[in-house]
């Protein structure tokens, strides 16, 4: 499995880079409610692609739009890529309209990764809230197949209620035979429910890790990203070993629209993934 | 030979760094405790003489609300504190909580610790500050948890 | 009359009368020319076919929320500074199809748009707007994704013209990048224009340049023309209708997020968006998805786009920049501040064309010496001059 995370999609072209590769849909899974993954496969020679864990591709649903969604399934799967979305807009819901063997448009893959290859011979800490986790379901692969090179890794998760809770059952396989600590909490449940109940942010200083030797990986709404942070800061976790998902809006995923721009940074291709120290100053201040 | 909980006290992250001689004082007031798993351990509106250190275990903060039935606010676990309504009049308790799973937890007299505070504010202060700090961070995390962030349009 | 070969660097002289003949040889080598003219109150940049159409004999007053074109007393080509357009509109196309698609066995093809296939000259192209291009230049074809169709259309002959007078709003020396052009065109004009005589000064700066010149009838310059060039040249730059003190800027913005002055400037600005119109260097585009009734056949197009409006940053339910303070705050940092970061240099260019075209005459010189004016006040950061 000696699988090297060479950056793939280093395209200096040009005409193609605004152009969707067509994939077919193998699967689509309700997750919960509201939210769904969706399998897909290249339609002819795009065999070739593959993404690191952490980045995204602009999906295409015919004549609706595009949109940004991180991919979220495991890298050595690749071609066959899967992405988890909410249904939040026109685009989103005709998605969720797609049948198997149905075309979907896909560019990329865009985007900085999760620092899996850099992070060895460290604790792991990935904190995720709600669809937060998608993002970091690769890197979860990624760190599962190559266990031995990293010493603890913890997984907390924060989600909206039980009914919420995506990939239960491969958490629960990952928990029992990879030496994965998993805590799930959740803000609201009823009373069947015999698990944790309150945000994530509650869970960090008590966890399981070594804040002296730790990188942490975060991934959520952008205010659950703020105070796990903070929390984080609290128990020492250097800035320069912490890595955030950030989001904004975004119309061409390569840095010539304008729209992902965060400060000086394009989340597009600065991001997703930054590595906190490099965003600190601008992370919570209103409306940047 | 009476072994003392003073060692338990000790080790618990809620009296991280407290002096010796509180510890002695506020182990005067402390027992052992366990609860099975589904046990009540208190209910709304019963006098609330106790605050308890987790020690083990889970426990459910729910408060029953009519044709919604019981709702949990909040859990504790291991290191965590449970209950601050000994501290001021009336002195009863908000909510239910009851034992997800064998809990092993130190409760605390109430009624004996405010005496002890009351003859020695120094313990009063430092025991209130650290009270003060739990319901600090407890209100800033129901107050994310109420921002419902997950939800659809977070 | 020279006898040796053009070279890049070398200046000659051609009489104004000649001037049709640039034309020519340009329109002759397949170009299609470019250039300003005047239209509905205002100089604008449209194909041309001879120099007839230049604003000859025009100039322009220009102030914050003001533009008026007036008659000059003399019969100069290029005697105004700049208007309301800029040559990003045919580099970066205001609206553009990128391709088309059909839907077909089940799935759907798509079909690129072909490559732009035409050849243009611009001429009369100030310092500031080679300086703008180049800019440009920067995003579109400096990283990792090369715009191609920048790429095509970015091949242009290029007659830039140094100004001989400053604009109202102008700002060039400022922002170091004019009012002399010094690179990135293939001939530089400079106009005299006295009581006797009517010629340009001609500065080579290609090797294309230097043939197109040879075929008009022009000798090198003598040291009393280029003399005269430099006087009229240096007298613009002491004319600068405004200044902007760049000491420190970047920094001095990155302070001042939390800067009371941008309440002062949300209360004024309408986020029409005017200012990104028309600035030489904003390049955020939007990107449209349609389909046609049937829903057999679909388009995705590629628009200009402005960070004023709301709908620019949405997410999830709402916009991340809902306030006109943080729109207006969002474009000023942009195009003074975290530009350096992201392209290395500033994004402005001094034309001024912000302050004219604001219609309530917000004026970019006058912010930044408001917010310069004060302390900033982001949680007792203080602004070190040092750093």
């Amino acid at each position: 499995m000696a699988q090297t995370l060479e950056h793939p999609g280093a395209e200096t072209l040009s005409a193609q880079c605004m152009l969707p590769d067509l994939y077919r849909i193998q699967r689509l899974r309700m997750e919960t409610d509201d939210t769904f993954t969706l399998e897909m496969v290249p339609e002819g020679d795009h065999a070739r692609f593959s993404f690191l864990p952490g980045q995204f591709n602009m999906l295409y649903v015919f004549g609706v739009g595009e949109v940004p969604i991180s991919i979220s399934s495991d890298p050595s799967s690749a071609p066959t890529i899967q992405h988890t979305t909410r249904v939040v807009g026109t685009v989103t819901k005709a998605m969720g309209d797609l049948k198997p063997g149905d075309s979907i448009g896909i560019r990329g893959p865009f985007g900085t990764h999760w620092p899996v290859e850099q992070s060895t011979d460290r604790d792991i800490l990935i904190v995720a809230g709600g669809i937060g986790l998608a993002p970091l379901r690769p890197a979860l692969f990624w760190l599962m197949s190559h266990r031995e090179q990293y010493r603890k890794v913890v997984l907390l998760y924060g989600t909206r209620s039980p009914e919420d809770i995506l990939y239960r059952h491969e958490l629960e396989h990952w928990r029992g035979k990879f030496d994965l600590e998993i805590q799930v909490t959740v803000d609201r449940a009823a009373s069947t429910w015999r698990g944790n109940v309150g945000v994530v942010t509650t869970m960090i200083p008590r966890a399981p890790f070594d804040p002296s030797n730790t990188t942490a990986f975060i991934c959520g709404p952008e205010v659950m990203m703020l105070f796990t942070v903070m929390e984080l800061r609290k128990r020492g976790v250097a800035a320069d070993r912490t890595f955030l998902s950030m989001e904004r809006n975004m119309k061409c995923g390569i840095g010539w629209c304008g729209h992902c721009q965060f400060g000086p940074v394009f989340v597009c291709k600065d991001g997703p993934v930054f590595r906190l120290d490099t965003i600190e100053r601008i992370l919570g201040k209103v409306e940047i | 030979m009476i072994q003392t909980l003073e060692p338990l006290i000790r080790e618990h992250p809620f009296f991280q760094g407290l002096a010796e001689p509180y510890l002695r004082l506020i182990a005067e007031c402390a027992t052992n405790v366990r609860f099975a798993e589904g046990e009540v351990l208190f209910r709304q509106s019963d006098p609330a003489d106790h605050f308890y250190l987790i020690r083990e275990g889970l426990v459910a903060v729910e408060l029953m609300i009519p044709h919604r039935g019981h709702t949990t606010v909040l859990t504790a676990g291991a290191g965590e504190v449970l209950g601050w309504s000994w501290l001021f009049p009336p002195y009863r308790w908000h909510f239910d909580a009851r034992a997800l799973q064998p809990t092993r937890a130190l409760a605390f007299d109430g009624k004996c610790l405010r005496t002890k505070c009351d003859e020695d504010h120094d313990l009063g202060y430092d025991l209130f500050r650290r009270f003060t700090q739990m319901m600090t961070t407890r209100l800033e995390s129901t107050s994310l948890q109420l921002m419902d962030l997950y939800g659809a349009n977070a | 009359m020279g006898t040796s070969p053009l070279q890049v660097k070398d200046t000659a002289v051609i009489e104004a009368r000649h001037l049709e003949q640039l034309f020519d040889a340009l329109i002759e080598q397949g170009y299609e020319v470019i250039g300003p003219t005047v239209r509905d109150g205002a100089i604008v940049i449209e194909k041309l076919s001879s120099p007839g159409q230049l604003p000859i004999g025009w100039t322009e007053e220009q102030d914050a929320a003001t533009y008026r074109l007036k008659p000059r007393n003399d019969r100069a080509y290029f005697g105004y500074s700049l208007g309301p357009q800029s040559w990003k509109r045919f580099l970066q196309l205001p609206v553009q199809r990128l391709w088309r698609a059909e839907r077909s066995n089940g799935g759907f093809r798509i079909v690129p748009e072909p490559a732009p296939d035409v050849r243009r000259a611009f001429i009369g192209v100030r310092a500031c707007e080679l300086h703008a291009i180049e800019i440009q230049d920067r995003i579109f074809l400096g990283s990792t994704f090369i715009d191609s169709d920048y790429r095509s259309r970015r091949d242009v002959f290029i007659v830039a013209v140094n100004c001989t007078c400053a604009g109202g709003t102008c700002f060039c020396v400022s922002m170091g990048s004019g009012p002399k052009a010094v690179s990135g065109f293939d001939l530089a004009l400079t106009e005299i224009v006295d009581t006797e005589r009517h010629y340009f000064l001609v500065d080579v700066g290609s090797e294309r340049g230097a043939v197109l010149l040879s075929k008009l009838p022009q000798s090198r310059a003598s040291a009393a023309e280029k003399e005269a060039g430099y006087q009229v040249v240096s007298e613009t730059s002491r004319h600068m209708g405004r200044t902007l003190n760049t000491d420190d800027l970047k920094a001095i913005l990155y302070a001042s997020y939390d800067h009371p002055r941008w309440d002062h400037v949300a209360a004024r600005c309408l986020s029409c968006a005017n200012c990104t119109m028309v600035c030489p260097t904003c390049f955020c585009t939007t990107i449209k998805d349609a389909t046609d009734l049937t829903g057999q056949a679909a388009e995705r197009w590629k628009e200009w786009d402005s960070c004023f409006t709301t709908e620019f940053s949405y997410i999830h339910g709402g916009s991340v920049r809902a306030s006109v303070r943080s729109r207006y705050r969002q474009w000023l940092i942009h195009k003074l501040a975290t530009w350096n970061d992201q392209f290395d240099s500033s994004g402005c260019v001094g034309c001024g064309r912000c302050i004219t075209w604001c219609p309530v005459g917000i004026d970019i010189t006058e912010e930044v010496r408001a917010i310069r004016a004060t302390e900033p006040i982001s949680m007792g950061q203080r602004h070190d001059s040092n750093t």
